[in-house]
């Protein structure tokens, strides 16, 4: 008896596939022999763009890039502006784009984590509680500058709107309540044997193989390599706040997920200690020009994006325009090991092993 | 404790003992080599082994109107330093080719394509030079200053 | 799909499909080329046999009904909006409780098309051939800016300005993104669209 190998299409369009992704997968049986990933379907040419507008202007595109977490996306541009006309925040602005930033981080995180899981089999329910602690933290960001998802928060120099004064006793009310829902989510997921069956010791990256690919971010961090922006290159004022950095062993599914709940917790922390050093001032510097206008020159400043490394690399010739703005797009690198990690594991293992790896398509095509 | 980023004077001091011949200049914190495409790749591979920047942040290019550049931006995570490297390629805006670096650092494949399928920058060596993002038959490359859709 | 069955299994499968990607590539400059007016769809206040005969017969107000009360919206959601999508299924903005119970993951067996996102070229002809899987009655509701006219990305060399030139629409749903009150609003119009339709005129779905 003879058996064929059978290449199949898994489209664009697809319950599991987060976003606009295709595969063209090859299978003996029901083991994958061969993957070749095809993106492209949401390029809309960001980079072209922002040749097109003014530095302010760019902002609103970066919003849309990965947009389950706009606001770290809008934090590496501005820094990469800042750093490219040598404008210094105000110190206020900078304590509430790092609060903004931890508040996506764990939106973000959520978010990742919900859909795996529900990759998984766990139909809904841990996806479901998940999102209600999104739609809390999307709530103080409507607070804070009036939009959900894509808000164009942070200009050069800090934000654009202060802090209303109901914002504060309902972020503390969120920090007060937070780790026990995560507790809960957490008493249903890990000790699961189900989950702990599909997921440990599947798709293992090693150190070697993961740096070698440029992978950066949450999976790097589970392979086993201490390597985290905010402590290693600090921006803004991470050198003054503390914080662990979860880390895993082997590298697989489990670690990843791991991983990601873990931080969500030390992002709790980091938010309560900006909140104790606040301080009452401006949130943007009066000599920050409406129309910037850098002298020669580029720049390029990483920073730690719920995805991986972040950075926004700025060519400026003088204009009010970029000369050339790229993204280094995180996610777009992780998908480096995509085939290597799924070859040898079952079709089941294929969305679970593209969950874990928390790629966003508005980030790969940009 | 920031990342050191290395200045133009100390790459240079680093890939100074074999190949000094390669380095076309020094800005202030990159340094340029020459497009040469066997001694690119034995310079990634001195700066990746010997060296330990064995992280590569990103492959980049730009489109200055006369010519064409690449840019490198390498970390090496146990010292903690990071590094810039640039090739000047396609003088006179015809036939833009680099060597690709896949054979040193994974990491690159993805970046190259998109380069390639953008910019239109030819990576000699790469195992799948194919577009990325854009579909086949789609004329020209749009990140080029010259571009009109 | 043109791969050879008995090939080794150490080649990679993308050294062999760059005939595969020259044809899709075809696909999409042909639809790019052609696709350059948009499509139109039911106008049910100008009929006058519909403002005749509707809410007259008794069938009609049940079909109606029935039709209106139970739309089954296909998944479809390309970016940004499709995470406020998710986020009026949830449990705060519930849309099962208009009718969108179930989303369908397979086009045959659902009613509605929400295109969420951007459109681009390279996506139009698998929107195309969702839309031509789905049976009558259809509808298409084109919710935020990108689907309706291109948004922040009209002058881009890659993206559809419109889905109105790929699928005829019912329902536009402006935002970046739409709040999920916006999109429930938008589906509460579609409810009083297909209050109009009578079996006497055409039914919902398109000869395009």
């Amino acid at each position: 008896m003879t058996s064929e190998l059978v290449t199949m299409n898994i489209g664009p369009i697809h319950p599991s596939t987060h976003g606009v992704f295709r595969m063209r997968v090859t299978f003996d049986g029901e083991t994958i022999v061969d993957a070749e990933p095809v993106i492209g379907y949401l390029h809309r040419g960001s980079e072209k763009l922002a040749e097109e507008r003014t530095y302010v202007q760019v902002v609103t595109l970066t919003d849309r890039m990965d947009y389950t977490a706009s606001m770290t996306n809008n934090q590496a541009y501005i820094l990469s502006v800042e750093k490219l006309s040598n404008i210094t925040p105000s110190n206020r602005g900078v304590w509430l784009r790092m609060i903004a930033a931890e508040l996506q981080r764990i939106a973000a995180h959520s978010v990742a984590t919900g859909f795996l899981i529900n990759d998984l089999g766990a139909w809904h329910t841990p996806l479901l509680y998940l999102l209600r602690e999104r739609e809390k933290i999307l709530e103080l960001f409507e607070m804070m500058c009036g939009a959900r998802i894509t808000n164009s928060y942070l200009r050069p120099g800090g934000v654009f709107m202060d802090a209303p004064d109901e914002f504060w006793p309902s972020l503390n009310r969120f920090l007060d309540e937070m780790p026990g829902r995560i507790d809960d989510i957490e008493n249903l997921l890990t000790g699961n044997e189900i989950v702990l069956v599909r997921t440990q010791n599947v798709a293992t990256v090693t150190k070697e193989q993961a740096i070698n690919a440029s992978i950066t971010g949450p999976m790097l961090r589970a392979s086993g390599v201490d390597w985290d922006l905010r402590h290693r290159n600090p921006y803004d004022f991470y050198s003054q706040v503390s914080f662990r950095r979860p880390m895993g062993t082997v590298g697989d599914n489990n670690d990843r997920y791991l991983v990601r709940i873990n931080e969500i917790r030390e992002s709790l922390k980091i938010i309560e200690q900006c909140i104790d050093m606040i301080e009452p001032g401006p949130v943007i510097p009066k000599e920050v020009p409406f129309l910037v206008r850098p002298p020669n020159g580029e720049s390029y400043v990483p920073i730690e994006a719920p995805k991986g490394e972040l950075g926004f690399y700025l060519v400026s010739d003088g204009g009010i325009a970029p000369f050339r703005c790229h993204v280094r797009a995180p996610s777009l690198i992780n998908l480096t090991l995509l085939r290597d990690m799924v070859i040898g594991y079952k079709i089941a293992d294929l969305f679970v092993t593209f969950g874990s790896i928390d790629v966003n398509m508005g980030e790969v095509d940009r | 404790m920031m990342s050191k980023a290395l200045s133009g004077k100390e790459i240079e001091n680093l890939l100074k003992g074999e190949f000094k011949s390669s380095i076309e200049s020094a800005g202030e914190d990159f340094i340029y080599i020459q497009n040469n495409e066997s001694e690119c790749i034995k310079i990634f591979t001195f700066l990746k082994d010997s060296k330990k920047f064995d992280l590569l942040n990103s492959v980049t290019s730009v489109d200055f109107i006369d010519h064409f550049c690449v840019v490198y931006r390498l970390t090496s995570i146990t010292q903690n330093e990071t590094a810039v490297i640039k090739i000047r390629c396609g003088e006179g805006r015809d036939n833009p080719t680099v060597s690709s670096v896949c054979s040193v650092w994974r990491g690159a494949e993805l970046q190259e394509r998109e380069i390639y399928d953008l910019m239109g920058i030819l990576f000699t060596g790469h195992p799948n030079m194919k577009r990325l993002l854009l579909w086949e038959n789609f004329e020209g490359h749009p990140l080029r200053k010259d571009f009109v859709s | 799909m043109g791969i050879k069955d008995d090939r080794e299994l150490n080649l990679p499968l993308y050294s062999t499909t760059s005939d595969l990607d020259l044809e899709e590539g075809t696909v999409i400059n042909n639809m790019k080329i052609n696709n350059t007016q948009e499509l139109p769809s039911d106008d049910l206040t100008s009929n006058a046999d519909l403002k005749k005969s509707a809410f007259v017969t008794s069938i009609d107000f049940l079909l109606n009904w029935a039709r209106k009360s139970s739309i089954f919206p296909a998944q479809f959601g390309l970016a940004c909006c499709a995470f406020e999508m998710i986020a009026s299924a949830a449990s705060r903005f519930d849309l099962a409780r208009f009718g969108a119970e179930r989303f369908s993951a397979s086009p045959r067996q659902a009613d509605l098309m929400i295109v969420a996102g951007t459109v681009t070229w390279k996506m139009a002809p698998a929107i195309r051939t969702m839309y031509d899987q789905m049976s009558d009655p259809k509808w298409v509701i084109s919710m935020g800016v990108c689907a309706t006219s291109g948004g922040p990305y009209y002058d881009s060399y890659s993206v559809v300005p419109g889905v109105n030139k790929i699928v005829p629409v019912d329902i536009y749903v402006p935002g970046c993104p739409p709040r999920p009150d916006a999109l429930l609003y938008g589906l509460m119009q579609l409810h009083e669209k297909i209050k109009r339709y009578s079996i006497k005129g055409k039914s919902a779905g398109n000869d395009v």
